[in-house]
């Protein structure tokens, strides 16, 4: 059992790229490609985490106190800013292509395009 | 290449793709086993080094300051790569229309929005002492003001939040960040080195720069995100009009 958490990972990870692979819609690929990203907070925070450790926040207890990771916490943090960034990107991309080429379908869009 | 046998190629190397992870994770120390020494470290002397009580914050204002300059140039990149794609050259383009009937609605949406903004400044400037700091709380702050759009409509929304205020903001947050930095090696340390007088823990006066990279980065988060949601709801109106 202790090896699930890495596993779990594993799993959002390939779901995300399946809801790609077969994505009918570009916003659902974003969001998607969002699921897929989520996969590598869980890698990260478990990878992070020590058996019965706190927050590592020593606001209301003492220094010295078992806490987890932190530097995994604040790459975590990086990632969360880079999906929403590239999330909010690749909308603004869809509209353009809804724009120019009148449909959200990646297919569609593929078969316009040769 | 035809649909099923894209699906049939993905399933295939999805397997294998499946296998190899699996394997590589189970190199990993066990859950709740890893040690690694950085972060031991790091919670152990970040607290008396720095004075502050939040060592992510720690991390992300002053150990790995660097990492989080070019995080901050990611966010604004991809917002200015989103407003490119979505302004119109012309500014004659419709304003949303003011779409909210009900006072009772419009009352109860400004008081949350109002209450959404206290939250999101608290989370910002307490960011080095419990939960939060300048990305966490400038988010609220900008979900503070898309409440307030919810609520009272375009008009309140675009007039609180003026684009020439909101590019102001976000330049000043993105190039403050970068101008710290530089203070730090003016000051003769290494480039964004923690300056300025640690305080006492536990203190909104404390943990010297990070306090000021923290209110930088809170700047240009929530004026990245405001920028955002103005793009997408004029670009609403154009399509509904």
């Amino acid at each position: 059992m202790s090896y699930l958490p890495y596993a779990l990972a594993v799993w959002i990870f390939l779901c995300g790229l399946y809801g790609v692979v077969t994505s009918r819609s570009l916003v659902h690929l974003v969001v998607c490609l969002a699921v897929a990203q989520s996969s590598t907070y869980v890698l990260l925070l478990s990878v992070g985490y020590v058996n019965g450790g706190g927050a590592p926040i020593f606001a209301d207890v003492p220094k010295g106190t078992r806490a987890v990771d932190p530097v995994v916490q604040a790459l975590t943090l990086t990632d969360v800013v880079v999906s929403v960034t590239v999330a909010g990107l690749l909308l603004a991309l869809t509209i353009q292509a809804k724009k120019k080429a009148r449909t959200t379908d990646p297919d569609e869009l593929a078969a316009m395009h040769g | 290449m035809s649909r099923s046998f894209r699906i049939g190629l993905f399933g295939a190397s999805a397997a294998a793709l499946a296998a190899l992870m699996l394997w590589s994770v189970a190199g990993l120390p066990a859950f709740g086993q890893y040690h690694h020494e950085y972060g031991r470290i790091l919670n152990a002397s970040a607290p008396s080094e720095r004075h502050v009580t939040n060592v992510v914050a720690a991390v992300v204002f002053d150990y790995r300051g660097f990492d989080t300059l070019g995080e901050e140039f990611i966010l604004f990149a991809a917002v200015m790569g989103i407003a490119l794609l979505l302004r119109e050259v012309n500014e004659r383009r419709p304003q949303p229309r003011d779409d909210v009937g009900s006072d009772a609605l419009r009352l109860l949406g400004v008081g949350f929005a109002a209450g959404l903004l206290v939250l999101g400044l608290y989370v910002v400037a307490h960011g080095y002492l419990t939960p939060g700091g300048g990305f966490q709380g400038g988010v609220v702050v900008a979900s503070a003001f898309l409440l307030l759009y919810l609520a009272a409509g375009y008009r309140a929304f675009h007039a609180l939040t003026p684009r020439s205020g909101v590019d102001f903001a976000g330049s000043t947050g993105a190039g403050g960040y970068a101008v710290i930095g530089i203070v730090s090696m003016l000051l003769g340390a290494a480039f964004l080195h923690n300056f300025g007088p640690l305080g006492t823990p536990g203190t909104l006066a404390s943990g010297g720069s990070i306090a000021f990279l923290n209110v930088a980065s809170a700047l240009e988060v929530s004026a990245a995100f405001v920028l955002l949601y103005t793009e997408f709801l004029e670009e609403l109106a154009a399509v509904r009009s």
